[in-house]
């Protein structure tokens, strides 16, 4: 930006700033648009490049070369690819994501169904993540090259290379097996599914609104194992980046100088350093979010947890398309809303990047 | 060593591009050995390679796939040395045979993958404009995708299969590599040796593969490094879902999925593939850590 610039920029200030938001905004919307027609787009070639026949899956192999046709017609295949690729983005707009031939159900109605499943196990992980992994960084990152530091960075080495799917197994062998300190696989006991009226679809909400607390523990028997796994992760992750942003920060003059001004040491830490590393942290936490929504795929067939991960293998196990790629969607979905949110914020918060 | 070699070696004046090339081979060895966890890393890796290599020699005599029923899940001993599985099989040789699998999981996606992003991440940093906004975009929206369902869904579209699990995995990883490539570019292109090749006449394509390729190369190479953990986690996760290798093949992912349900009362069955491709990724991330502070110190 140059000084003449500059000046204007200060003389009408307000007028620019709103500009300058409408701009952002309308950039946002269009990056959105943008990608998610890129993986609509890849979802779409992947429906093209099955090698299951979608007209045989409708009228099966009995059917006469006249019927064939005509459904291979009424289904547009005898359309261009982009005007097929047209019609599926029309439909997926219109909340069409087509008829589950496992289920018999419409694919969205699934997808509803058993998303909160996936929300309550990706939000209690993330919460045991940000608790634990956010002090044990700040920790590692004050107290670099001390053994704190080695803990973390062991802690977080072990995370970044063991198999979800193995720890799972692990876990369910040492503490549901040998020390039944938890429950096994599902959401609940046997005896206790559908008591609850469900109205969130968040077990732990719904025994709690209908004071169900023999249910709610139960629950939270159940859960307690795959999110503490899962968390596991999210908290290697965010640990990691905390010291990373924490050595940074510690690093510049303006800690120096509080201090000299007498400040202690934790206290330039959390009251100096730490809320500067909260906008990008908020970044960090908000991707390990989005991937434990998806990350949860090999968690929750270890559990056998019926939530989005557990549809979309089962879906992939029965060729049923439809399932696989609108959970495809719906993830891709989720995860690209979060990383563009998280970009927005981070251009909210930190004035260096506002023009960016 | 050699005194006079050494010297060769670590000459700051090099003769020939054979002296140079030699000399900063040597002194990245140096620098890895010299590095505890990087020369774990290393060792883990070499000895991964020997087991696959050798597979047939350390098996003592058992075949990975022939089936005894009369001696299933039996547990660990001094025949079965980490037990068999529901089929008879021995684990440890399956295990060792294993390392086939995953090694060649690891090469055939490095090869893909590197390739493409270089591509896509050079033609993107050097040539600029419109070539450059249509990649970078392409990129971005393929790195905003989850990974692990995406190839998932690919998987599940071209049916199970190393080769499609490699496609599956490759088609989803490559993005970062064309970010880094491009960021090299764009710092190298400016230069003025680049210039000075130009000027002599070198054409785009000239300067492209024989300049700004190798400069790119060690970055990449690291990334790959530090990649290959995820990339092994990827492929087991596959081979979990039984979107890997197909049975008989020993495959580790495929393994502890067949452990699954006997977890309880035979706990090795699940236990032992599981470790193995733990131990394969942390030897993977500790030469990746290592690499990185070695040829990139700022970012560790």
């Amino acid at each position: 930006m140059t000084q003449a610039d500059n000046t204007s920029t200060m003389t009408n200030g307000t007028a620019n700033f709103a500009a300058e938001a409408a701009r952002r905004a309308a950039s946002f919307v269009a990056s959105l648009a943008l990608t998610f027609l890129g993986l609509t787009a890849v979802t779409f070639l992947i429906s093209r490049l099955t090698k299951i026949d979608p007209v045989l899956a409708i009228v099966g192999d009995k059917a006469s070369k006249e019927v064939y046709d005509k459904t291979y017609i009424a289904l547009g295949l005898d359309q261009p690819l982009i005007m097929q690729y047209g019609a599926y983005l029309w439909r997926l707009l219109s909340g069409d994501f087509g008829v589950s031939v496992l289920t018999s159900q419409p694919v969205l109605s699934d997808l509803l169904r058993v998303f909160p499943a996936t929300f309550e196990l990706a939000t209690i992980a993330t919460i045991i993540g940000v608790a634990i992994g956010v002090p044990a960084g700040v920790l590692a990152g004050a107290r670099k090259g001390r053994w704190p530091d080695h803990v973390v960075r062991v802690v977080g080495l072990f995370g970044y290379s063991v198999p979800v799917f193995w720890l799972g197994l692990v876990g369910l062998f040492v503490f549901y097996g040998k020390l039944d300190w938890v429950s096994g696989t599902g959401r609940l006991d046997v005896f206790y599914e559908d008591i609850v009226t469900s109205r969130t679809g968040v077990i732990l909400i719904d025994a709690a609104i209908d004071g169900e607390w023999g249910i709610f523990a139960n629950a939270f028997s159940h859960l307690i194992l795959p999110a503490g796994i899962l968390g596991y992760y999210s908290l290697a992750y965010i640990a990691r980046m905390t010291r990373s942003f924490m050595i940074d920060q510690l690093s510049q003059e303006y800690v120096t100088a509080a201090r000299i001004k007498g400040r202690s040491f934790w206290g330039a830490v959390w009251l100096h350093a730490f809320p500067n590393i909260m906008v990008p942290l908020i970044t960090v936490i908000g991707l390990s979010y989005a991937s434990l929504l998806e990350g949860a795929v090999l968690t929750e067939t270890v559990f056998a947890w019926p939530g989005l991960g557990l549809y979309i293998t089962r879906a992939l196990f029965n060729s049923d398309m439809n399932a696989v790629l609108g959970g495809t969607v719906l993830v891709g979905a989720v995860f690209i809303g979060v990383n563009l949110f998280c970009d927005l914020l981070y251009k909210i918060f930190d004035p260096r990047l506002r023009n960016a | 060593m050699n005194q006079g070699l050494t010297q060769w070696l670590m000459s700051e004046a090099p003769a020939s591009r054979r002296q140079a090339v030699l000399g900063s081979v040597y002194r990245g060895l140096v620098a890895i050995i010299s590095n505890p966890a990087a020369l774990t890393g290393l060792v883990i890796i070499a000895v991964l390679i020997l087991m696959a290599m050798f597979a047939p020699w350390l098996a003592r005599g058992m075949s990975p796939i022939e089936q005894t029923l009369s001696s299933r899940l039996a547990p660990p001993s001094a025949e079965h040395w980490f037990g068999t599985d529901e089929l008879g099989r021995d684990i440890y040789v399956r295990t060792l045979y294993g390392a086939r699998v995953t090694l060649t999981i690891v090469l055939l996606v490095s090869v893909v993958v590197a390739p493409i992003g270089l591509a896509v991440g050079t033609l993107a940093g050097y040539l600029g404009g419109w070539v450059d906004a249509v990649l970078m975009r392409i990129t971005d929206i393929f790195l905003a995708f989850p990974r692990l369902v995406l190839a998932l869904a690919f998987a599940a579209a071209l049916g199970p299969g190393i080769e499609n699990a490699v496609i599956a995995i490759s088609l989803t990883a490559w993005p970062p590599y064309a970010r880094i490539a491009r960021s090299e570019t764009v710092t190298i292109a400016k230069s003025d040796f680049i210039a000075a090749v130009v000027m002599q006449g070198a054409s785009t394509w000239r300067v492209l593969f024989k300049h700004i390729v190798p400069l790119c190369l060690s970055s990449v190479i690291v990334r790959l490094t530090l990649d290959m953990a995820g990339i092994i986690l990827t492929a087991a996760g596959l081979g979990f879902l039984g979107l890997g290798a197909q049975p008989p093949t020993a495959e580790w992912g495929a393994m502890v999925s067949a452990g699954r349900d006997v977890i309880l009362d035979q706990w090795w069955v699940a236990t032992i593939p599981g470790i193995a491709i733990f131990i394969v990724s942390l030897g993977f991330n500790l030469l990746g850590d290592g690499l990185r502070d070695v040829f990139d110190p700022k970012a560790s």
